[in-house]
């Protein structure tokens, strides 16, 4: 080869190196995505040996810690489902109303600051939301309803129907900002007033991207959340059966996994439970995750037609 | 009324309507700065950001777990802002669309929904137990970085995709290579937007207490970490540890607003960095 | 009459499915300025990115057919794509200098194919000279190339592209963000150029072919080229009906 070939392929050596280090770089998010899963299954699935995975699921009493473990997980699931239930009935009306209001209605004056400050709530920790329910809401709520004690779902579903306005508000504000101003237009053009032009032009049009936030964005948050629940919901594995169960106390998945870990006895029966705890977690994420996904590719490839 | 009239009222109610939850919202976060920075002032001397805890926990200060927090959040940054920030050159700089990148997508997407408290039992599976890394800076950190690293991901992105094409062009045509168009001129021009990106990290890791309590988190420890394989004290954990675990919660109040208010300050004073820089960016853009 | 620089054989050009430029035979002269002509979406900007294989970086984009260059076919796969581009200058629509200083605008080229310092300043000298520039900028060399008038910002990216010593300039419009004095001044440039380099410019502005060029060539809707040849007698005399329609007016 001559001189100038060498350096040539030297070259494009070169530069297809870099474009495989950051390809590798790139592919990290996925690989880390399957050894959660891989990690979840390898610890949690002892527990499977010791209970079929439908009584696991549907197991009406948890007890761990006992000689010969009771593992039924039910009451967390549907604690995880009412404290979410919960927490959506407060955040998507305020974090739609938000939305709109940001989108359509708020002069650009205060527009920025508005997003701003709403970007900032979104910042608050949770363990700081945790904390404010337990010293305010708690004692609050039971003094309001007369409750024998605060620590209730409906205090873990206030505080988490906060925490989800800001996400459901951003990505839903997004969404009704892609919507073309041709449809506003021409809705306008026929005489349509502007709260007219919003419920049956613009929030029909945006509503894929809607749905996409209330779920990504609250439901599946929601249900991940830990910290604000473990300290304000009780805690109490008890099977939340009505609506009354509301102001009742209330164990969720995440909770059990924080709660308990650490008196969890490494790679026992205890520690495997929460383990599969935390791939029932992973596995109603991850689902939600491919639903909003895939609203939201449909609603892309929608859009470029 | 007419039907216009009743047009109009239906509009002005809806909006009334719309501006008030906006603004309950904002009343809402105004309510939680001003109750913890209220009740938490008091507790803030130099004392309580500067000494240990005393007596248990029930007197001193906090100073191990302001640099605990301080700790975490710089490792888990300098771990994820660059592996975020190449992915990020990779899905903007050298792939076209295809299957391949759907499913990178895909996954990015997906980790961002991840629970905190599964990265947290994930961190305890590898990093602590299956790497031996133990409880510690390290696997708290690391834990972490994967945790933020779709958010760094995608900030990154912006902050490329902002870069107008024409420089590349440009870079290309003076016979730049794909790799030399991206390290001297789109990467310089993405920077402070990228920077951006990594300061909300920051703030996350700062915050944040599921995914550290396996991985990471001590109660108490009675020196400042000495390297990255140290258990640290962290902000948030102390706070939930005092108000939820401690034996003596009622006597500490005061303890655990301050120690609130100082993650809040840290938290706001991180995430208002981000948000002004970005804003001045936006102003001096000339291009 | 000049060499040939540039010989090129039955290109056609896709994007995805839709093809932008269809069997394009054209022979383009060295040290004279050749245009190129048409109304949009007729391929001529697309033809210029195949000529400095600029087209590599748009997803999808496709090229057949040959382009001459140095007794070798530029469009094969082993040629040096690097090399290629800084023998084949372009100057984009819209002025592009990069957010740094002027200095370092022009310098950039250079440094990347390993100019030693020493001799940077000359060659930025030279190059802001060649592009009328000097005067304006000797005394803020170190001011960003942002800071610069539209008008300004191009001449600095030609006199960008005139450091890395091209044989051929390629420009996309150079002319359609700027104003008529503006203009006018590259209109000089470009006139001046031709003495060292050869120029192929693609404008929508037919005055400024008839101005600037020697030779034109007309694309038309659909990407073919339907006349070539000396630029007074396409706008004189042209042979094909179509292409006296275009340049009367009558369409696009």
């Amino acid at each position: 080869m001559t001189n100038k070939q060498t350096s040539l392929f030297r070259r494009k050596l070169h530069e297809r190196t870099i474009k495989y280090f950051f390809f590798a770089c790139a592919a990290t998010s996925i690989v880390v995505l399957f050894f959660i899963a891989i990690f979840l299954f390898h610890e949690g699935v002892g527990v499977f040996r010791v209970v079929e995975i439908t009584d696991f699921l549907s197991g009406r009493r948890w007890a761990p810690a006992r000689v010969q473990p009771i593992l039924g997980i039910l009451p967390m699931l549907l604690g995880s489902l009412f404290v979410t239930v919960g927490a959506m009935i407060v955040a998507v009306p305020l974090g739609l109303s938000a939305a709109v209001y940001i989108a359509e209605i708020a002069p650009p004056k205060i527009k920025n600051p508005i997003k701003s400050a709403i970007e900032l709530l979104a910042g608050i920790p949770s363990v700081v939301y945790g904390f404010i329910g337990l010293v305010f809401l708690v004692p609050w709520l039971q003094e309001t309803f007369n409750l024998p004690t605060g620590f209730t779902a409906l205090t873990g579903s206030l505080l988490l129907g906060v925490m989800a306005v800001p996400i459901i508000a951003s990505i839903s504000e997004d969404a009704i900002y892609a919507v073309p101003r041709d449809f506003r237009e021409a809705s306008y053009a026929l005489g349509a007033t502007k709260w007219q032009t919003i419920t049956r032009a613009v929030l029909p049009a945006s509503i894929s991207g809607i749905s996409a936030a209330i779920i990504l964005g609250g439901m599946s948050r929601v249900i991940g959340e830990t910290m604000t629940v473990l300290m304000v919901t009780g805690n109490a594995p008890i099977i939340p059966d009505s609506i009354c169960s509301f102001l009742r106390p209330v164990r969720t998945m995440t909770a059990s996994v924080a709660l308990e870990m650490g008196e969890a006895a490494k790679g026992g029966i205890h520690y495997s439970a929460l383990f599969a705890i935390g791939l029932v977690l992973f596995t109603i994420t991850f689902l939600l995750n491919l639903i909003a996904d895939f609203i939201l590719h449909r609603y892309k490839e929608a859009q470029k037609r | 009324m007419n039907r216009v009239q009743r047009r109009r009222f239906a509009q002005a109610t809806a909006f009334a309507l719309l501006a008030f939850a906006t603004f309950l919202i904002l009343a809402i976060m105004v309510g939680i700065i001003s109750f913890v920075a209220s009740q938490g002032i008091g507790a803030i001397s130099w004392e309580f950001l500067t000494a240990f805890p005393r007596s248990g926990m029930t007197e001193g200060g906090i100073f191990p777990a302001i640099v605990g927090t301080f700790y975490l959040a710089m490792g888990t940054t300098l771990i994820s802002l660059p592996l975020g920030v190449f992915a990020a050159i990779y899905l903007v700089e050298y792939s076209y669309q295809g299957r391949l990148i759907r499913l990178i997508r895909i996954g990015i997407n997906n980790l961002a929904g991840v629970p905190s408290i599964v990265f947290g039992l994930f961190g305890l599976a590898l990093f602590v137990r299956h790497l031996g890394l133990g409880v510690s800076l390290l696997s708290g950190s690391l834990t972490l970085a994967f945790f933020v690293l779709p958010l760094v991901i995608r900030a990154s992105e912006e902050a490329l995709l902002a870069v107008p094409q024409g420089f590349r062009e440009g870079a290309l045509a003076l016979g730049a290579t794909k790799w030399q168009s991206v390290y001297t001129v789109v990467l310089p021009t993405a920077v402070p937007a990228i920077l951006t990106g990594g300061i909300l990290a920051l703030g996350i890791a700062a915050g944040q207490t599921a995914p550290i309590i396996f991985t990471a988190a001590a109660f108490f420890t009675p020196r400042l970490p000495d390297s990255i394989f140290s258990p640290i004290m962290a902000l948030p954990f102390h706070i939930y540890v005092m108000a939820s675990e401690s034996a003596h919660f009622a006597v500490t109040r005061h303890l655990q607003f301050g120690t609130a208010l100082v993650l809040l300050a840290i938290v706001f004073g991180i995430n208002i960095t981000a948000i002004i820089i970005r804003s001045q960016m936006r102003k001096r853009r000339r291009w | 009459m000049s060499a040939t620089m540039l010989t090129v054989k039955e290109l056609n050009f896709y994007y995805s499915k839709t093809q932008v430029l269809r069997d394009v035979n054209i022979e383009i002269p060295g040290n004279e300025v050749t245009a190129i002509i048409g109304p949009s979406g007729c391929g001529k900007s697309s033809f210029l990115k195949a000529l400095n294989r600029l087209y590599e970086i748009i997803p999808g984009a496709r090229v057949t057919g040959e382009i001459i260059y140095n007794g070798g076919n530029l469009l094969s796969r082993d040629v040096d794509v690097v090399g290629l581009r800084k023998e084949i200058g372009m100057v984009f629509q819209r002025p592009n200098p990069f957010p740094k200083s002027i200095y370092a605008n022009v310098a950039y080229g250079p440094r990347l194919h390993g100019v030693k310092r020493k001799e940077l300043d000359r060659i930025v000298e030279e190059s802001l000279r060649k592009a009328g520039l000097w005067d304006e900028v000797k005394d803020k060399l170190n001011k960003s190339g942002l800071d610069l008038s539209g008008g300004e910002q191009q001449r600095l990216c030609i006199a960008r592209c005139l450091a890395v010593e091209p044989k051929i300039i390629l420009m996309d419009e150079p002319c359609s963000a700027l104003d008529p004095i503006a203009t006018a001044k590259i209109e000089d440039l470009i006139y001046n150029l031709k003495q060292d380099y050869t120029v192929i410019i693609v404008t929508h502005n037919m005055q400024q072919a008839a101005r600037v060029s020697d030779k034109t060539a007309v694309f038309l809707t659909g990407g073919k080229m339907v006349e070539y040849g000396e630029t007074v007698k396409i706008f004189e005399n042209p042979e094909n009906k179509i292409v006296e329609d275009y340049i009367t007016g009558k369409f696009g």
